[in-house]
């Protein structure tokens, strides 16, 4: 693979015009749709915005975990959305037993309250025990077959099915939810714009905080500079004295813990449910496809074309009286499609 | 489904291994054609005619990554498209679901299976630019776009699905006489094991597995590797499309659920069970599902909440990450070990082929045919 995939094809060099020409029009047709429905309803519009951008900003979360394990490791973790699910189940089992909060979705929260203690001690515990969890993988099972990419894809997509199992098993079919605590308010109001609290401060902020910690860890840290080596050649890092496996074992602790951490975000923000590994592992994927595997400016503008697009694409494919709302999910994959028409590694991918 | 057609000797009438080889052979042979007299009505459809067109959909998966190094999640939304394509445009007794246009069955089949080459051309496109893990990558995210797709499009997909598909009339009931629609399974099974194994013998085949070994050098000579690429995806999408087809008359009907993630990863599941080394594993290794499937749901034995009759799942998975660690090349690998084990003196022509038994790909080339061995990303180290 690794000859294979820094070439292209001649058509691919002869015929890059025509998709780029065609994907500049497709994009010209879209602002200006957005524009319309913007000066329609300027309120809906920023919601609508906003909506993507905390979307956006979740999957960023559990895609940096992704992203950084493949980039270091050449693992496409299939358990990913395993993980995540389960982070958001440790954590929602935690808050329950230890704090005496959660409860379905749609019982209003009613008799008990949460603490910030009740929201923040399961959130760490769930992160911390999915890091091991993923730790636990990596050594058990992955380790000695290093090298192996597409055999690792195979055992970490048998994970999941066991996970997706398991899950079943032991949580039920029943959709929960974290609580917030509940000392914290519902909504903020900025001008006349109402938003939810939670999604706008804890999810997009902890997006951000955990993206420039990235940024820091990868640029400025030896770890960061041992993992980059790593990235580009392994052989060499490893004859230069460093420890490699300690360094592989630490990655997929950090990528394993975020999407823990990012299954508790999205348990709070959304809900816990069987589906969901599915669901989180398909917007893994595509974030991942479309900024470039490894990359992790990719997986923030993967991130936000995602989020962005799937939530225009839930309000506003109204044309006249023809509702193609449900065609929803066509919109992610024509934004797959144009990217990989232009750039096959994704936005910010590059040769292995 | 024996594989032995390749055994070294080719001289005739066979003596030794070879012999023993054809004998197998046949009595595989015979029990298949007599299948509806030996086994009761549920062996006969629930694992015999399941496995079938399981299989045709597996070895789609398998030629692609046998001979095109390209490993397709996406073959069960392939089969998915056919089955919908087909369920929409046919008479649906009930009218239950789907746009039941009221065509005939097999203008029903017909559309289904070009439909779902279209799109599969359509897949390939997107896809043949990507090799190796980027590509299962891709192709899992275009059939989990399927899957969500038929799940949102009410229209196309009724709710919950589109039941009593009605089926050519020469099958008659499902339930008392499965063995038309067993004989057609195997008919169709026998037909893309040929039409594959044919494949792989023409220039077109023979230009796959060079592009498989090194895109770079075959692009270099001229070829248009991303054509190429798919193509053969689009071959791989026909394969699967007939499985979809058959899947949808062995169901009597088809929805969102039939091509979730679970089936997804149970048609990966059944050809690396059965060995992603030969055509004839996607056969073995969906027998060998359907057996687990019926044993684990009688005799599993209650272990808590952790492992009960419920608990497939986690069974299957369990039976895959065993397969996937301890032997990638599936059953077919052990298979082979086995034999030549059995065999070992009548395959001295072919000096070390037993040792190096842990590497499939090497054990199984044939001689001259393909110089640089298996498939580019299982059982060997990557730089």
């Amino acid at each position: 693979m690794s000859v294979a995939v820094g070439r292209t094809s001649p058509r691919a060099q002869l015929g890059t015009q025509a998709p780029r020409i065609i994907l500049g029009i497709l994009g010209l047709v879209v602002v200006v749709w957005l524009a319309i429905k913007a000066s329609q309803g300027g309120t809906t519009f920023i919601q609508v915005t906003l909506n993507g951008i905390t979307t956006a900003a979740l999957y960023f979360v559990v895609a940096a975990g992704f992203t950084l394990i493949f980039g270091l490791m050449r693992v496409v973790n299939m358990a990913h959305g395993s993980l995540y699910l389960f982070g958001g189940y440790v954590a929602y089992i935690a808050q329950t037993h230890w704090f005496g909060g959660g409860g379905s979705q749609f019982s209003l929260g009613g008799a008990s309250t949460t603490s910030i203690a009740g929201f923040f001690v399961p959130l760490a515990f769930a992160t911390l025990v999915i890091g091991l969890v993923g730790l636990g993988i990596q050594q058990l099972l992955l380790r000695w077959n290093q090298g192996q990419d597409l055999r690792q894809a195979l055992i970490t997509i048998a994970v999941s099915v066991i996970f997706a199992d398991q899950m079943v098993a032991h949580y039920g079919g029943i959709v929960q939810s974290i609580q917030q605590p509940t000392s914290w308010p519902n909504s903020i109001t900025i001008g006349a714009l109402r938003y939810g609290f939670f999604r706008i401060t804890v999810v997009l902020g902890s997006a951000i905080v955990i993206g420039v910690l990235l940024y820091l860890l990868f640029k400025h840290t030896r770890f960061g500079m041992t993992i980059r080596a790593g990235v580009d050649d392994r052989a060499m890092l490893s004859a230069l004295g460093v420890n490699v496996q300690l360094v592989f074992a630490g990655a997929f602790f950090l990528g394993a813990m975020l999407a823990g951490f990012g299954g508790v975000l999205g348990g709070t923000m959304i809900s816990v449910g069987p589906g969901l590994d599915t669901q989180f592992l398909l917007d893994a994927l595509i974030v991942v496809i479309i900024g470039g595997m490894g990359s992790l400016v990719g997986a923030a503008i993967g991130a936000l074309l995602l989020g962005l697009v799937q939530s225009y694409s839930a309000i506003y494919l109204h044309f006249g009286s023809l509702d193609l709302s449900n065609y929803g999910v066509m919109t992610s994959f024509i934004l797959v499609i144009a990217v990989l028409a232009v750039r096959p590694l994704g936005l910010f991918g590059r040769a292995a | 489904m024996s594989t032995v057609a390749n055994t070294p000797t080719r001289s005739w009438p066979p003596r030794g291994a070879a012999l023993l080889g054809w004998a197998v052979l046949a009595a595989v042979g015979v029990v298949l054609l007599l299948a509806p007299l030996i086994f009761d009505l549920f062996w006969l459809s629930q694992i015999l005619t399941q496995a079938l067109w399981l299989g045709i959909a597996a070895v789609s998966l398998t030629f692609l990554y046998r001979y095109g190094g390209m490993t397709s999640l996406a073959q069960v939304a392939i089969y998915g498209i056919a089955g919908f394509a087909m369920g929409n445009v046919v008479h649906t007794i009930n009218s239950e679901g789907g746009l039941n246009l009221g065509w005939t069955p097999w203008l029903g089949v017909v559309f289904g299976i070009v439909v779902a080459v279209l799109l599969g051309l359509l897949f390939g496109a997107i896809a043949s630019r990507s090799y190796g893990i980027y590509f299962l990558m891709i192709t899992l995210a275009l059939s989990l776009f399927v899957f969500y797709f038929f799940g949102q499009v009410t229209q196309l997909s009724g709710f919950g699905g589109i039941r009593s598909v009605s089926r050519p009339g020469y099958l008659g009931d499902p339930i008392t006489h499965p063995s038309p629609l067993y004989y057609t399974c195997l008919g169709c099974s026998v037909a893309v094991y040929l039409l594959l194994r044919y494949m792989v013998r023409t220039p077109f085949g023979i230009a796959l597995q060079g592009i498989r070994d090194d895109p770079g050098r075959m692009s270099s000579l001229g070829y248009h590797v991303a054509l190429h690429r798919a193509l053969a995806f689009a071959l791989g999408a026909f394969v699967a499309s007939i499985a979809g087809v058959l899947s949808v008359w062995f169901n009597t009907q088809i929805s969102p659920g039939s091509i979730n993630i679970q089936q997804t990863i149970a048609v990966l599941i059944i050809a690396v069970i059965g060995g992603l080394s030969r055509l004839e594993g996607a056969w073995i290794g969906a027998l060998a599902y359907a057996l687990i499937d019926y044993y684990a749901r009688q005799h599993t034995p209650t272990l808590g909440l952790w492992l009960n009759p419920g608990r497939f799942a986690t069974i299957i998975g369990v039976v895959f990450l065993l397969i996937v660690l301890l032997s990638p090349d599936g059953l077919i690998g052990i298979g082979t070990r086995v034999w030549a084990l059995v065999t070992r003196r009548g395959r001295e022509a072919e000096p070390g082929t037993a040792a190096a038994a842990p590497t499939a790909e090497a054990t199984l080339e044939k001689a001259g045919t393909m110089a640089t061995g298996g498939p580019p990303s299982s059982g060997r180290q990557e730089a």
